[in-house]
């Protein structure tokens, strides 16, 4: 078998944990694949490398690959997500003075509860709230999105979105610039341990299953190169197995901690693996449902109607028309290659390529081509539903 | 020349920021404007308009300029176009560079063009010079160690530095690995012994 090397940008957090397994447990060796990896400084560096063929392949924001076919972010390039990569792993934290603030109307802290949350700090009769998230296009700031606009207190004047590289969260907490964030680990942890903020919602308590990151390339590329691309795909599916065996979690830390390719401490990683998060300094771990996963649920089917969801928020922010995004968006997610190119693994597909989302509650068994899949919870923390006409 | 062109430079590094508005004063676009801290981004945006703005591409600012970009008024609204996709000299010498800039829509290619080629020619040459002195750091890092290494050896075996030196040599060829690499390893293993 000839070794094909494929370049995958990828920008140094706790989620990029399926490309550095793949990469150095040799599940991309096994495939005949020389997977290297760029790490990146920015996500804007990333898309553009991608788009400009500096790189193959990318650990990118699930809204990212839509963002640049539709022509809203960088040179307009078509892109597809080719597997999402992790389902959930983002926290909200808030300045321990706003903390304090949402404690006086009488809110304590739970982990859990959005709509409490959401009623304390706009009690707070803060005017102005200043919120950091990593990138324009994130999951991050359309989950902030939808917790905080489906709030009757909400006014638009009264929030302020504001894009703050991950590692420099904790740091624009500490100097005043921000007084919330949402944030993928290790940051939320990071923002703990040095005192300047308190977790007050793990993103999954907005959005069950929300699809964080993704596996993207070039539909260019992926047209070029379908062999590589298929060994690739099973070599990285195979590693999120691996990684959401709990066996296999504590050496998972210490690969991760050890590898060249993120430059953080192993007590910065755990949190993230091992789903027990510190929310305030001092405070016993907790363990939020559904915290980070990488395979479980059918986690790594990208199903055309997250594509949908993600497709309508940015036709809204960007002005777009609507149904013409939601069709040109919704195609970016190849569940078509991911049957295609994984049966073979024998990996359990289900019948549909979308879903109702927001409509589980509790995990489900649904039809699939074995027979044994469960999904969801998919629930949104305020009952919403979205059911996207697919037929096309 | 254009020199209706207004054109910031977005650079931490004052030497450097010194340098590229030297460049482009040269190139004789007169509005260079500068600015070091990303906080101050927001209001220099809407202070000065720009038509370009440059920015290292891999600053890991480039996400807060990207939503400064985006949520900014659509008139004077700087989108990342690095170059025009079409012409991919210019392309490839920008990522050599490591240069990316961003673009008022609808400013004609004829006029970011000459600007972009001064631009990356500058930042080839500051990228260069930065190259040359970290490879003179490390090098000199690297003497360091070998020095303590070859200490250590003398010491503890009563040989002179020389053989010292050959001894370092020898190993690190029967082993296949670098003599810093055994020095690094002989004055870590020394210092964890105390």
């Amino acid at each position: 078998m000839t070794i094909q090397t494929i370049k995958c940008g990828f920008l140094p957090l706790a989620d990029a944990a399926p490309l550095i397994i793949a990469r150095e447990l040799n599940f991309a060796r096994d495939e005949g694949v020389d997977l290297q990896l760029v790490k990146q400084p920015s996500w804007a560096a990333l898309r553009d490398l991608l788009a400009l063929g500096q790189i193959d392949a990318a650990h990118m924001l699930s809204p990212m690959p839509i963002a640049m076919t539709l022509g809203q972010s960088g040179l307009p390039t078509t892109v597809d997500a080719l597997m999402v990569l992790s389902v959930n792993g983002t926290v909200i934290g808030v300045s321990n003075s706003l903390a304090r603030d949402m404690e006086s109307t009488g809110w304590r802290a739970d982990f859990t509860s959005p709509a409490k949350a959401a009623t304390a700090l706009f009690a707070t009769g803060r005017k102005h709230i200043r919120i950091g998230t990593p990138f324009p296009f994130s999951m991050h700031r359309m989950l902030i999105e939808h917790w905080l606009s489906a709030h009757p207190s909400f006014r638009s004047n009264r929030v302020e979105i504001i894009t703050v590289p991950p590692p420099r969260m904790a740091a624009a907490m500490a100097d005043g610039t921000l007084d919330m964030f949402c944030v993928g680990e290790p940051w939320g942890t990071a923002a703990v341990q040095q005192e300047v903020a308190e977790l007050i919602l793990p993103g999954s308590s907005i959005w069950q299953f929300a699809p964080e990151k993704v596996l993207g390339a070039t539909r260019a590329w992926i047209d070029a190169n379908p062999d590589t691309c298929r060994r690739m795909m099973r070599a990285i599916y195979r590693a999120t197995q691996w990684l959401d065996q709990p066996r296999n979690k504590p050496l998972a830390v210490e690969i991760l901690a050890r590898s060249q390719h993120i430059d953080l401490p192993h007590e910065a990683i755990d949190p993230a693996i091992s789903g027990q998060i510190v929310t305030r300094k001092g405070a016993a771990p907790t363990t939020p449902a559904h915290f980070l996963f990488f395979n479980n649920s059918a986690g790594n089917f990208p199903w055309r109607s997250q594509a949908a969801w993600i497709s309508e928020r940015i036709a809204a922010w960007s002005g777009l028309n609507i149904q013409d995004a939601v069709q040109r968006g919704s195609a970016s997610f190849r569940s078509d290659l991911f049957r295609a190119n994984l049966e073979s693994l024998g990996v359990d597909m289900p019948g549909a390529s979308a879903k109702i989302e927001g409509a589980l509650h509790n995990p489900t068994a649904v039809a699939s081509t074995k027979g044994q899949m469960i999904l969801g919870p998919d629930a949104f923390f305020d009952g919403a539903i979205f059911d996207f006409d697919m037929s096309d | 020349m254009d020199t209706a062109l207004k054109i910031l430079v977005v650079e931490p590094d004052a030497a450097r920021a010194q340098d590229i508005i030297d460049a482009l004063k040269d190139g004789g676009w007169g509005s260079v404007f500068i600015v070091a801290e990303i906080s101050a981004l927001a209001p220099k945006l809407t202070e000065i308009d720009p038509d370009i703005v440059l920015i290292d591409l891999a600053h890991p600012d480039r996400d807060t300029l990207e939503h400064i970009g985006h949520v900014s008024h659509a008139q004077s609204r700087p989108v990342a176009m690095f170059v025009d996709r079409s012409d991919s000299d210019l392309t490839q010498a920008a990522i050599t560079a490591g240069l990316s800039a961003y673009v008022v829509d609808g400013l004609q290619k004829n006029r970011i063009k000459p600007v972009l080629e001064t631009a990356i020619a500058r930042f080839k040459m500051v990228e260069q010079m930065r190259l040359e002195l970290d490879a003179a750091k490390q090098a000199l890092t690297d003497r360091k160690t070998i020095d303590r290494a070859k200490g250590l050896l003398m010491t503890a075996r009563g040989i002179d530095e020389d053989s010292a030196y050959g001894l370092l040599r020898k190993t690190a060829m029967d082993q296949g690995r670098k003599v810093i690499d055994v020095a690094q390893a002989l004055v870590t293993a020394a210092d964890l012994l105390g």
